[in-house]
């Protein structure tokens, strides 16, 4: 019914032509009056994609209840939906085959009315290009901007702005000029890669496959020729290897595969892998298919991998580069397409996919919603039915996610109902690591019923005993300014003078305590965040806490100051210049910096504007630091 | 260096497998409906690419009309047992003591008897939560719009107004006792894909889709070939040998033969490529009663 093939080819040029032909998946927007149905029609009719009997039912359809008195009516082939509603078939997006010269297609044909959001993410959601038809006769309507916000929002990044019906406008280009300025303006927010217009009359055939002699001011492509001709391979991430497992094949107690499709990127036997969540490393040893082992897959193969060692591996897991990975994180922030029949409201919880893995998870809050006609902002309570807004999520478990914009198979995920089991919600993560990572520091605690604890023994007494004041030192600068150097010189001196103080170092916290954490910024505001919470129970017990971090951002190092409390917090700048930091660093840290995430080079590192304390580290030696810093301390913590 | 794409053949492919791996992963006893064709054959081969190296993780399911074509039973049983593969032959016994055929209660009560109770009798017996089809989109209207995951309630209804959306490759198949699925993998395959197909990956189709001189009679514009005896010949019927093929594969009185030379792959899709009438054009069922393909899918037809 709904396949459409050229009807003058042979086979063998078929499988030649095959033999090179990608397939490209479209979505058509817009309704039935903008003359959708008469497009696609259109443009099936003229690229000769009609079957004999197709076209001899279109031509007494056209009789019958065609628009064009008598003469051929594009639209009824496509359309359908009056018939359906005659017949009372349930009205829904329909997919569309047909191929021609260059290119295989399936169209997504999404009816205009009820379930309008709900369809268009839908068939938005697996689709490469989208033609937004525009009725020269009205112009931009609010429609539009549903359609563009929709298309913008599930990442299409080609498309084809059709405006039609130019006959009825005397095919005049003043026209066309507006309805192109408009629309320019309605999407200016929007990344698309690809934004084209073509003038069309769907009915009398300009510009759909041929060209128009009426329009001869428009110099561009026909709707066929863009179609055909847009690259959207670009669009394929080649570059992040994510390997969500679907499933382990265990055929033998010698055969232990991991099949799935690459989301993206290319993988090889040797390659140097991190399993999600476990982070452990391991390396591939062999891609396996029915038709032989490969020595280099990529984004969109299905395959089966096995590796060198026997790791625990299990479906919903994610296999990455180690140079080269996806966020680990039972929180995400993400634009949510609400499709259940009830409103959706926050601390809801329910079933969720993303890639392979499914978890709880519960919507802690709603940001706001989107109009998307407006695209204005505005808070919300609730989403109703089609709503869009941005939400804060919690996952019941860890899961490697990454943001949609990068990856739009580890970055969508649905939500779905726990007694219906209806898909309720369609999420895309969004990129807020900064965000998420202030979230750390001012996350409420899980229960609400937690109640803190404490001893019946005074601050005060333990002053007396320690013959001090605890407070917390925050040593921050490069790596290799000197700052574990001279917090283990200043512990030394104090407890030579009876005093108790403790040296809480990065590396050694990231041995135990924070061994989950990488080295992004937001995974070192993490370490930053439970060194302080340990600080703090020292402070707590009376005893100094010496903390040597790099803590890069001042956004970091002002939570820490809030979380200890700026009366018992010192900052201490380590300030050492970068080459002399590169020349005295042991590890050899800053050769990897291509590879590695280094402050100062390969991320930033924000020079402290509220340090209590500056060490010229490269003009003293450490010695001469730490009793620069024990004078300071003097003044107000040591007796 | 190499190109990282995949024609849209191999697209397909990826897309099946990972559609077959969903279901293996997902469901507590799938079942691979099996129903001789051409798409079955296709179908039975992209299952074992899915699980390579390993065997089907579940078994075949043929319904058996007993009205199908004698050498699809026999390609059936020879397919079986040269790939070593699990086989569920099941018959609505009921249907066949009451004497069901088409010749005699007419097409339409015989497909609901022998086909679709035959099938949910099947399933409960077995216990089967997710069924695999070979059905495609593009073979007409009411599936242009089913999903790969279709949920079928207790009673086996597929309800069109309340299907869930499917976004990306995110397939809900969560079900609750009782429910089943339905799972389609080939639903972005054309007739076209499927015959491209079975060439470049040279997979073994039923004989009756290539052309040969085999005995036919004409009727209400079809050619139905006499492939047995319970075939009640009307007054003036006198079946001819003529060089006749199979677009698709059913029960024999229901099936329609086209008069075709095309002996060898090429030749079929050079055919397809030509004439394209639409496949179901020869399967009598569907032209019952108006969107008919809706009504019987409602009521628990594949």
């Amino acid at each position: 019914m709904s396949t459409f093939t050229p009807s003058t080819i042979d086979a063998e040029t078929f499988l030649r032509e095959q033999r090179r032909k990608e397939l490209v998946r479209i979505l058509t927007c817009g309704n039935v009056d903008d003359g959708k149905s008469t497009l696609i029609g259109r443009l099936l009719l003229d690229a000769g994609l009609l079957a004999d009997d197709a076209m001899k039912t279109l031509e007494e359809d056209s009789k019958r209840y065609g628009t064009t008195g008598g003469a051929i009516d594009p639209a009824l082939l496509m359309d359908g939906l009056q018939a359906e509603r005659e017949q009372g078939i349930t009205i829904d997006v329909s997919y569309r085959y047909f191929f021609t010269e260059k290119r295989t297609f399936i169209l997504a044909d999404v009816p205009g009315h009820a379930q309008y959001t709900r369809n268009m993410a839908t068939a938005a959601s697996t689709s490469d290009m989208a033609v937004v038809l525009i009725d020269a006769t009205k112009g931009v309507t609010e429609q539009t901007y549903r359609h563009t916000a929709i298309i913008a929002l599930l990442g299409i990044r080609h498309v084809l702005v059709t405006v039609n019906k130019m006959d009825l406008v005397g095919y005049d280009q003043a026209v066309f000029d507006r309805i192109r300025a408009d629309f320019g303006e309605c999407c200016a927010r929007f990344d698309f890669t690809d934004l084209h217009y073509i003038p069309v009359s769907a009915l009398a055939g300009d510009n759909v496959v041929h060209g128009s002699a009426s329009m001869p001011w428009y110099r561009g492509g026909t709707l066929m020729h863009l179609l055909e001709t847009l690259n959207v391979a670009s669009d394929r991430n080649l570059i992040d290897f994510r390997f969500p497992v679907q499933i382990v094949l265990r055929p033998n107690s010698t055969f232990r595969g991991f099949a799935g499709t690459i989301a993206s990127g290319t993988v090889r036997p040797g390659d140097d892998v991190v399993i999600f969540p476990s982070r452990k490393h391991t390396r591939i040893r062999s891609i396996e298919t029915f038709d032989g082992p490969l020595q280099e897959a990529f984004a969109g193969q299905a395959v089966a991998l096995t590796l060198t060692e026997e790791i625990d591996v299990s479906r919903g897991d994610v296999l990455a580069h180690p140079q080269n990975v996806p966020t680990l994180d039972d929180r995400c922030e993400a634009m949510i397409v609400w499709m259940g029949e009830e409103p959706l409201t926050p601390h809801q919880t329910f079933f969720l996919r993303l890639g392979r893995a499914e978890s709880l998870a519960t919507v802690d809050a709603i940001r706001y919603e989107l109009d998307v006609q407006t695209h204005h902002r505005k808070d919300a309570a609730s989403l109703p039915m089609n709503g869009i807004g941005r939400c804060s999520l919690t996952f019941h478990q860890p899961l490697a996610f990454d943001s949609y914009a990068k990856n739009r198979t580890t970055g969508s995920f649905v939500l779905i109902d726990r007694v219906t089991n209806a898909t309720v919600a369609a999420g895309m993560v969004l990129d807020r690591r900064r965000e998420d990572a202030k979230g750390r520091w001012q996350m409420e605690p899980r229960s609400r019923t937690l109640r803190r604890e404490s001893g019946s023994i005074a601050p005060k007494q333990r002053e007396k005993l320690w013959k001090q004041k605890p407070v917390t030192l925050l040593f921050t600068g490069y790596s290799g300014a000197g700052k574990s150097t001279i917090a283990y010189a200043l512990e030394e001196q104090l407890f030579e003078e009876g005093h108790i103080a403790v040296v809480l170092d990065a590396e050694n916290a990231r041995l135990g305590l924070n061994r989950d954490l990488g080295f992004t910024t937001e995974e070192r505001s993490e370490n930053v965040r439970r060194v302080m919470e340990v600080a703090k129970m020292l402070n707590d017990a009376g005893i100094i806490a010496l903390c040597a971090l790099v803590a890069p951002t001042d956004e970091i190092r002002r939570n820490a100051r809030d979380l200890i409390g700026s009366d018992r917090f010192l900052l201490i700048h380590c300030d050492a210049p970068l080459e002399i930091c590169r020349k005295r660093h042991p590890k050899a840290l800053y050769q990897k910096a291509h590879e590695e995430n280094v402050p100062g080079v390969s991320s930033a590192y924000e020079i402290p504007s509220d340090a209590d304390l500056i060490l010229r580290t490269e003009e003293e030696t450490p010695t001469q630091c730490a009793q620069k810093v024990a004078d300071r301390m003097r003044e107000q913590w040591l007796f | 260096m190499a190109s990282y794409s995949l024609t849209h053949l191999e697209q397909l492919e990826a897309e099946s497998i990972e559609i077959f791996r969903e279901v293996a992963a997902t469901f507590r006893k799938p079942v691979l409906m099996y129903s001789i064709g051409k798409d079955s054959s296709v179908l039975l081969h992209l299952a074992r690419k899915a699980f390579h190296p390993g065997k089907l993780p579940f078994p075949l399911l043929h319904i058996d009309t007993t009205f199908k074509f004698r050498e699809m039973i026999a390609f059936r049983d020879r397919v079986v047992r040269e790939l070593g593969l699990e086989l569920i032959v099941h018959t609505n016994e009921e249907g066949v003591r009451k004497g069901i055929s088409p010749f005699v209660q007419g097409s339409a009560v015989y497909t609901d008897i022998m086909k679709t109770d035959a099938l949910k009798q099947a399933i409960e017996k077995y216990q089967f939560d997710c069924a695999i089809g070979g059905a495609r989109r593009d073979e007409e209207r009411s599936r242009a719009k089913e999903r790969i995951f279709s949920f079928r309630d207790a009673h086996h209804r597929w309800d069109p107004k309340s299907q869930r959306p499917e976004l990306w490759r995110l397939w809900n198949t969560r079900i609750r006792d009782g429910e089943s699925m339905r799972a389609f993998p080939l639903s972005n395959w054309t007739e076209l894909d499927v015959w491209h197909y079975i060439h470049v990956e040279n997979i073994p189709v039923v004989p009756l889709y290539f052309a040969a001189l085999r005995p036919v009679v004409r009727r209400k514009g079809s050619l139905i070939m006499v492939d047995d005896d319970r075939l009640p010949l009307e007054p003036g019927e006198i079946p001819e040998m003529r060089l006749v093929r199979f677009r698709t594969l059913g029960c024999y009185p229901l099936t329609g033969a086209v008069e075709s030379p095309a002996t060898t792959l090429p030749e079929i899709l050079e055919e397809l490529l030509c004439t394209n009438t639409t496949e179901r054009h020869d399967r009598l069922i569907d032209t019952d009663q108006v969107a008919s393909m809706e009504q019987k899918k409602r009521d628990g037809y594949f």
